[in-house]
């Protein structure tokens, strides 16, 4: 086994529509990254923050399907749902990811798995959401972080102005 | 218009003309008219874009000057770009634990090592 090195993730945050745009390449063929992303317990063992722990509610992975999954640190729960609106083995999937928090904003994702051969695997994930406010509102609202910080980093900022 | 700063910012930056004024200023001061330069717009629309990012605290003019150069606040600025620098770096945790359980996944029937 051969461990090459593995690009860190690109972000690209579109200036034309609310959009964000992650690429990331992976040491795994498409087959394995794309079933660390329908398999529903492998899908929990990495998603999320590393100091929320996912708990699947609802998985049903195909063309149709919908999930929902909550993640939790200690009394806190931050639930997440949407529906699977094409899922195309080892290629594509797009789904709606809703934070359930804030239950009128949607977000359209696709995540396209793109085989680089040698047993490698470019993914591309798009983020579209329905106004450029609600796009920074989600590269901001970072849970592990929390928004709280920026705010507070934020007035102290403008306090010097 | 939102009351809280940090939607003000993001509504100062929510306008493609806006943003891209605050690319240029990124570079080096510059006044209303060297700004409205290159917009099919007039200098009153561009002054108005201004007092937008103005109010967010996007950009400041000073009072002093008779040319009145327009100034980026680049702290502010910062804490987008820092924002963004986050969210990318969450997301790479989260790919490092997909390596973690890519690496730990039996290979298919007939996968070659």
């Amino acid at each position: 086994m051969t461990t090459a090195r593995t690009r860190e993730t690109q972000i690209e945050v579109d200036q034309e529509v609310p959009l964000v745009r992650m690429t990331r390449e992976f040491d795994a063929p498409p087959e394995k990254v794309f079933r660390a992303h329908v398999d529903p317990d492998l899908f929990a063992r990495w998603a999320g923050p590393r100091s929320l722990s996912t708990r699947i509610d609802g998985w049903d992975c195909r063309t149709g399907g919908s999930y929902r999954f909550v993640q939790t640190r200690g009394d806190d729960e931050f639930g997440f749902r949407g529906t699977f609106h094409e899922v195309r083995p080892n290629e594509l999937i797009v789904q709606t990811f809703t934070f359930e928090g804030m239950p009128d904003g949607v977000a359209l994702e696709k995540l396209v798995f793109e085989d680089l051969g040698d047993g490698r695997t470019r993914l591309t994930g798009t983020s579209l959401v329905d106004s450029f406010a609600d796009r920074d509102a989600f590269v901001v609202s970072g849970m592990e972080t929390g928004a709280i910080e920026g705010y507070e980093k934020l007035d102290e900022v403008l306090a010097t102005l | 218009m939102a009351a809280d700063p940090l939607s003000r910012v993001f509504a100062a930056l929510s306008d493609p003309l806006r943003r891209d004024m605050v690319a240029r200023l990124a570079s080096g001061d510059a006044t209303v008219l060297e700004l409205a330069r290159p917009y099919e717009v007039t200098v009153q629309a561009v002054s108005k874009h201004l007092k937008v990012l103005e109010e967010a605290g996007l950009v400041s003019r000073s009072r002093e000057a008779q040319r009145r150069p327009v100034h980026l606040e680049a702290e502010v600025f910062d804490l987008m770009t820092t924002w963004i620098e986050r969210y990318r770096r969450e997301a790479e945790e989260r790919y490092r634990r997909l390596d973690d359980v890519l690496s730990s996944m039996p290979d298919e029937e007939g996968e070659q090592q």
